[in-house]
């Protein structure tokens, strides 16, 4: 089932005389059918309403959603076949697990109506595909937070939703059980095929788990594309600082005769016109290099096994510190080190807009 | 270790102390008055060691009124009061215009004055020379003939009493109820909508088993506090309450000490420790179910 978001709008109303809040601002993107989405963007960012806004639970300023071709714009939650996994998993602590994911079931009205023995053979099927079904007569407070995950999109996905949805479903589980749980998230959405929306401030968690990233910020899509593009090409500065860990390095440079300066350091020959720039380095697109161009004075090194990570300073940097990863057979000492540039991990943003600019490397 | 938990007993000593005389001592000391056959408080002897007091009590006219009047005035106003302030609670929970303003009218007759209450309450209800009471003017508006709630049948005054009750124990319960029912996760609800749970499903389901203890934590201390009614009927019928047959147990057991033909600390003990056996009995039940409807 594809979901079409078109024009979406969500302000709320101000509190105490401010001004409006524009949540979610102007929202177009179709998600093709059995897709995972990540809406990805700091606290704040609209991801969240977004959500809300597709489930029902909130209704748009303006704009209209559909399911298919159905239009879902003003259906209630209830009526849309959805399923909604919370952070806080939301499972309700005096049933067992079996009575959270046969809850939905014993909802249904009418025609639609199962029998008891009906509804435990769907929530069997569901805690199978989620492998919980040791822990079936268990309450939820006696499990692990992986395993009350697992319940929770167990739970979503028993009446067969034709929208699965996830609010930042991995941000109360411990680093290594998030890893798990990310993959298991994948393997379920893999093998239910189910469209499938996941929020998240993560960016390593969207990168690795969705077919395609929204990024968003203040209520505006900044970049909707697949994982790989987005960190590769960010449109802007925005984008590309968001992604990736360690941040991508920012410095203040210009553009004479074709030349790129960083500070005073002369470091590519690129086919803009003269003009200031905003250059970003991701850490991996620095080379160590005797006769490097970029010249940084050497504040530390970590070590961090398979890499070495090469902290310095440059004038020109916008942070107080470089950071550059490169492999560990590379012995760094002295007081100063020089880089040269990967160009391909070197964008280029306008000063003032700072958006990305196209370019090529001259030789 | 031994030093340190020393410390912690020399810590605990003052209240210990205090409790020791104050609760304690008297409590062994009722026990004591209860078995004391025939004791005489002037000369201090008894006869001798027995359960005559018990008998005598349990005999008494009065004592068996006074039961029926408690028993009667529990069963109707925990129950009533408990719903109805889950109502007002539920109610009050799902507004949010005004909340604040609703919450503090729910909530005065808390801290007013019993004295004030029970003034209010004679207006409404008591016949006097010059009018029959507020409620039954309104009776008489409606073509009934008016009751005297104050001096006449035994059903209007247990009403009066019963009504006064609830009145007298709502806030404190709409409090509890409300802070309960604003502690359970908003997810719960989301969670149940998406799922196409129906309002009703979503109370009977999630909020009544969400608020349990509490609902249980109220019935408990409502049966305990009810048991233990005294000064509703005597701010409603006075301090003669034999012969106004509205008695409760802790009535009787004060009137056997200090009221018109009291000083009977034996029986008053007796009927003491009946009312306290009662109580026990009642909490024990309702903390096996409590247990078994809430255990995780």
């Amino acid at each position: 089932m594809k979901v079409v978001l078109q024009n979406l709008t969500k302000i709320y109303p101000s509190r105490d005389k401010g001004p409006d809040v524009t949540a979610v601002n102007d929202f177009t993107f179709e998600i093709p059918d059995g897709k995972l989405i990540g809406l990805l963007g700091p606290s704040g960012c609209g991801k969240s309403t977004t959500l809300n806004l597709i489930s029902g639970l909130e209704t748009p300023t303006s704009g209209k959603i559909f399911f298919g071709d159905d239009d879902v714009t003003n259906l209630p939650p209830e009526n849309r076949g959805i399923g909604l996994v919370f952070q806080s998993y939301a499972l309700y602590p005096h049933m067992t697990v079996l009575q959270n994911i046969m809850f939905p079931l014993e909802n249904f009205k009418g025609k639609d109506r199962l029998s008891k023995e009906e509804m435990k053979e769907k929530a069997m099927e569901a805690a199978r595909l989620v492998q919980i079904e040791p822990y079936l007569e268990r309450k939820p407070a006696q499990m692990s937070g992986g395993q009350q995950q697992r319940v929770a999109i167990a739970r979503a996905l028993v009446k067969r939703p034709r929208v699965l949805l996830l609010d930042e479903p991995l941000s109360n589980l411990d680093a290594r059980l998030r890893l798990q749980t990310r993959e298991e998230i994948r393997r379920i959405q893999r093998e239910t095929g189910i469209t499938t929306v996941f929020v998240t401030h993560d960016q390593e968690e969207a990168m690795s788990i969705s077919d395609q990233i929204v990024v968003m910020k203040a209520g505006v899509v900044q970049q909707i594309d697949n994982p790989q593009d987005v960190y590769d090409h960010p449109v802007n500065l925005f984008v590309a600082s968001f992604l990736g860990t360690p941040p991508i390095n920012v410095f203040d440079g210009e553009v004479r005769d074709h030349m790129l300066y960083i500070g005073e350091d002369a470091v590519m020959k690129v086919d803009l016109e003269d003009r200031k720039v905003i250059v970003g380095i991701r850490p991996e697109g620095f080379i160590l290099d005797e006769n490097g161009p970029l010249c940084c004075s050497l504040t530390g090194v970590q070590v961090m096994g398979r890499d070495t990570s090469v902290v310095s300073s440059h004038p020109a940097s916008r942070n107080p510190t470089v950071c550059s990863i490169i492999s560990a057979e590379n012995k760094v000492t002295g007081d100063t080190v020089r880089f040269r540039l990967k160009p391909f991990k070197t964008i280029l943003f306008a000063d003032d807009t700072e958006q990305a600019l196209d370019y090529s490397v001259l030789e | 270790m031994e030093k340190q938990s020393l410390k912690g007993w020399i810590y605990l000593l003052p209240a210990l102390a205090f409790l020791a005389v104050f609760m304690i001592y008297p409590l062994f000391d009722v026990l004591v008055y209860s078995v004391e056959e025939g004791y005489n408080s002037a000369s201090q002897t008894s006869f001798g060691i027995g359960l005559y007091n018990y008998a005598y009590v349990l005999h008494d006219p009065y004592f068996i009124q006074a039961l029926k009047n408690t028993f009667i005035l529990v069963i109707i106003t925990v129950p009533l009061s408990t719903g109805i302030a889950l109502l007002i609670a539920v109610g009050l929970n799902s507004i949010t215009k005004l909340k604040e303003l609703f919450q503090t009218i729910f909530f005065l007759p808390y801290v007013t004055n019993t004295l004030a209450v029970g003034l209010v309450f004679m207006i409404l209800f008591k016949k006097t020379a010059y009018s029959d009471g507020l409620v039954n003017l309104l009776i008489q508006s409606f073509g009934g003939t008016s009751v005297d709630f104050i001096d006449g049948p035994y059903w209007a005054k247990m009403f009066v009493l019963c009504f006064y009750t609830v009145w007298v124990v709502l806030p404190f319960k709409i409090l509890i109820l409300t802070s309960a029912l604003a502690s359970v996760n908003p997810d719960y609800y989301k969670a149940a909508k998406v799922d196409g749970a129906t309002k009703w499903r979503i109370f009977t389901r999630i909020t009544l088993p969400m608020i349990a203890p509490m609902l249980f934590y109220l019935i408990i201390t409502g049966f305990i506090g009810a048991f233990k009614a005294y000064s509703d009927a005597v701010a409603l019928f006075g301090t003669d309450l034999n012969a106004a047959g509205m008695n409760t147990i802790v009535g009787y057991v004060y009137d056997m000490l200090y009221g018109t033909g009291g000083g009977y600390p034996s029986y008053a003990s007796a009927a003491a420790l009946i009312l306290f056996a009662i109580v026990l009995t009642i909490t024990c039940i309702n903390l096996l179910i409590s247990r078994k409807s809430t255990a995780v």
